[in-house]
């Protein structure tokens, strides 16, 4: 089948700086793919090439196999809504959903019929006539969508939508946004630097650094299988130690950090004893314990005392400080059993080598 | 606290009480009694219309008026059709410093006064001026040329007069647009006209219309630039009130010009605000 949007090589360079370096994916049909990276990593540029507003330096971008470099951004079949939505507050909410229809030269009476189709759809039926400052933050989202959805794109691209919403309404947009991807079946592209928005809604995840992609898969694969250090660090949390490898035993390996604990860890590349390496444990896997007792079936067990407890309802946090003085940071269990520590008391922790992941040259 | 609040807002008013008492209210109170009087005899002034009538009724007089609206209301729309696209790439294309530099452009020759600013141009358009040297020079003209004392020299005068005044609402309302605004219009199929057409226009309208009031008003009234700039035939209606008040000291008839002035810019300004459907309140405040 062939990819709704495809890029190639795709490179952008501003002046000496290289603000996209050859990055190449496919999205196929119906899919929503997400661009994640910190600010600054070039996803919003890769956004602005495929819309049309900028020219790749090199490469090609190809919608539905046909190459688009020579077709300005009004001829696009991908429609974009912007980060701050840029809906036109000089129109109607039904002028500006008929916008692009207009262009079209669609029939007055379709342009009015598709309208209200698209107000049906996005749950918002009624609303034309209003103007766009009467509508809350998360129904002018809707309207952002159903202006570019009127179009029937190829590909919708999203530039950080939800950005300007409160936190509560966001959790609410990743749902609805989810939602209205599978009820328009179209290819969305969406971009963000918040990994829970692209988490929960995408089929599949880019994440990028410095106008790189250093990994393409599901939230799944970036989660538990990450390839990159920078993945493992910037997908979820993770507590961090750099060392040197002991021993290599298969695929599970001994790592004598600089702080000389000894750590059993997975690679996730070819290691041989004597590399430098990084090993990334998340808060989530370590097993907290009363006893050592309890957790005579981990790979890695460490002693030490609560610092701090850093409650934030499902996702509370321990600090622990073990015994060579660093800072740890555990899930809290909301099971009870953890109900009634406090600063100073003495716990167990463990986790299993299967769920450290380490990367070589963390030196 | 009460009796302090009050004296405060007295104080405050008074300057505005003072100013629109002393320098408008009443001198146009006092122009309307002179321009409702007609001279019987030395001394001796009756109640009657007849300034208006002999104003309305003499060709001269109501042509010049005619006149004057039309040029002013040419003057005003070439000043928008040349500020708009110097607006918008200041407000919108260009970047940082040269932003600055061009607005400084713009305001520099305002430091000069307006007759300086005209003396310059008449020194460019004039037989033996520059403009007129470099024809013959280049063989486009073998002798010298007379560009002044016309309607298009005035004009060219009164739209560079005008010009900063339209292009400083323009710039403001304009930087206001949001650059993904622009974007989302191009992204759903807009053309360069439509785009302009459709979302810069609509939204620059404030910045529009309350440009072209202020240089509307500034042409109807100017004096120095048609005095100096026009020929024989391009006389003004303020060179009118000028000559009746001081030239042939008859303050009846030009006291009723002026009047007629008031009538027309008013009425003028309330036409160009409903035609784009706008109030007062929302283009000035």
């Amino acid at each position: 089948m062939t990819p709704d949007l495809e890029c190639a090589d795709l490179t952008k360079q501003f002046g000496e700086t290289t603000a996209v370096d050859n990055v190449s994916f496919a999205v196929p049909p119906g899919s929503f793919f997400s661009i994640l990276g910190p600010s600054g990593c070039g996803k919003t540029t890769i956004m602005r090439m495929i819309a049309g507003f900028l020219d790749p330096t090199s490469g090609d971008i190809r919608i539905k196999g046909k190459s688009v470099l020579d077709t300005p951004p009004n001829k696009r079949p991908v429609n974009m809504v912007f980060q701050h939505l840029a809906l036109f507050p000089m129109m109607t909410i039904a002028e500006n959903i008929g916008y692009g229809l207009r262009r079209q030269k669609t029939p007055k009476d379709q342009i009015s019929r598709k309208v209200d189709e698209a107000l049906d759809r996005i749950g918002l039926p009624g609303i034309g006539g209003r103007k766009v400052d009467e509508l809350s933050g998360g129904q002018k989202q809707r309207v952002a969508i159903a202006r570019c959805m009127v179009l029937e794109p190829d590909v919708l691209l999203l530039d950080e939508p939800l950005g300007a919403l409160d936190l509560k309404l966001r959790e609410h947009m990743k749902i609805e946004l989810k939602a209205l991807q599978a009820t328009f079946d179209t290819t969305f592209v969406y971009i963000t630097h918040d990994q829970s928005e692209a988490l929960v809604m995408s089929d599949q995840i880019a994440v990028m650094n410095a106008g790189r992609f250093e990994q393409v898969g599901t939230g799944q694969d970036l989660y538990y299988r990450p390839d990159t250090p920078f993945v493992a660090g910037f997908i979820g949390d993770a507590n961090r130690w750099k060392g040197r490898i002991e021993r290599v035993e298969g695929a599970v390996l001994e790592m004598r950090t600089e702080t000389g604990l000894a750590m059993r860890a997975t690679a996730s590349n070819d290691l041989s004893a004597g590399d430098m390496a990084e090993i990334f444990v998340r808060p989530e896997t370590i097993r907290l314990a009363a006893s050592a007792d309890a957790l005579a079936d981990f790979d890695n067990q460490l002693q030490g005392t609560v610092t701090s407890i850093l409650f934030n309802g499902a996702a509370s946090r321990v600090l622990v400080q073990d015994s060579v003085g660093e800072t740890l940071e555990v899930t809290l269990p909301q099971s009870g059993e953890f109900s009634g520590l406090h600063r100073g008391d003495t716990v167990h922790i463990g986790w299993g080598a299967a769920q450290a992941i380490c990367f070589g040259g963390g030196a | 606290m009460r009796s302090h609040a009050r004296i405060g807002f007295v104080l405050l008013l008074t300057p505005l009480v003072l100013w629109l008492g002393l320098l408008i209210v009443i001198p146009h109170i006092d122009m309307l009694l002179i321009s409702l009087r007609e001279r019987i005899s030395f001394g001796v002034y009756e109640t009657s219309t007849a300034q208006y009538q002999k104003a309305l009724t003499e060709p001269l007089y109501l042509r010049t008026f005619w006149r004057t609206a039309v040029m002013s209301v040419l003057a005003t729309g070439i000043t928008l059709l040349i500020a708009f696209p110097v607006a918008y790439y200041i407000a919108k294309m260009a970047k940082g410093r040269l932003q600055q530099v061009l607005f400084m452009f713009c305001l520099i020759p305002f430091y000069v006064s307006e007759l300086v600013r005209t003396f310059g141009w008449m020194i460019l358009l004039r037989e033996t001026g520059i403009v007129s040297n470099l024809l013959q020079w280049t063989g486009l003209a073998d002798q010298p040329v007379e560009m002044l004392y016309n309607d298009a020299a005035m004009m060219v005068g009164l739209v560079y007069t005008s010009m900063l005044f339209m292009v400083v609402p323009l710039v403001t309302t304009l930087e206001s647009l949001d650059d993904s605004v622009i974007e989302a219009g191009y992204d759903l199929g807009g053309g360069g006209f439509s785009v302009l057409r459709e979302i810069i226009i609509p939204h620059a309208m404030p910045g529009i219309v309350s440009g072209c009031i202020v240089v509307f008003m500034l042409s109807l009234g100017n004096y120095l630039t048609p005095t100096m700039l026009g020929g024989k035939d391009s006389l003004w209606f303020t060179e009118m009130i000028y000559n009746q008040f001081i030239v042939r000291s008859n303050w009846e008839l030009g006291a009723a010009f002026g009047f007629m002035l008031l009538v027309l810019s008013s009425v003028i300004v309330w036409g160009m605000l409903r035609l784009t459907g706008r109030t007062l309140q929302e283009t000035m405040g």
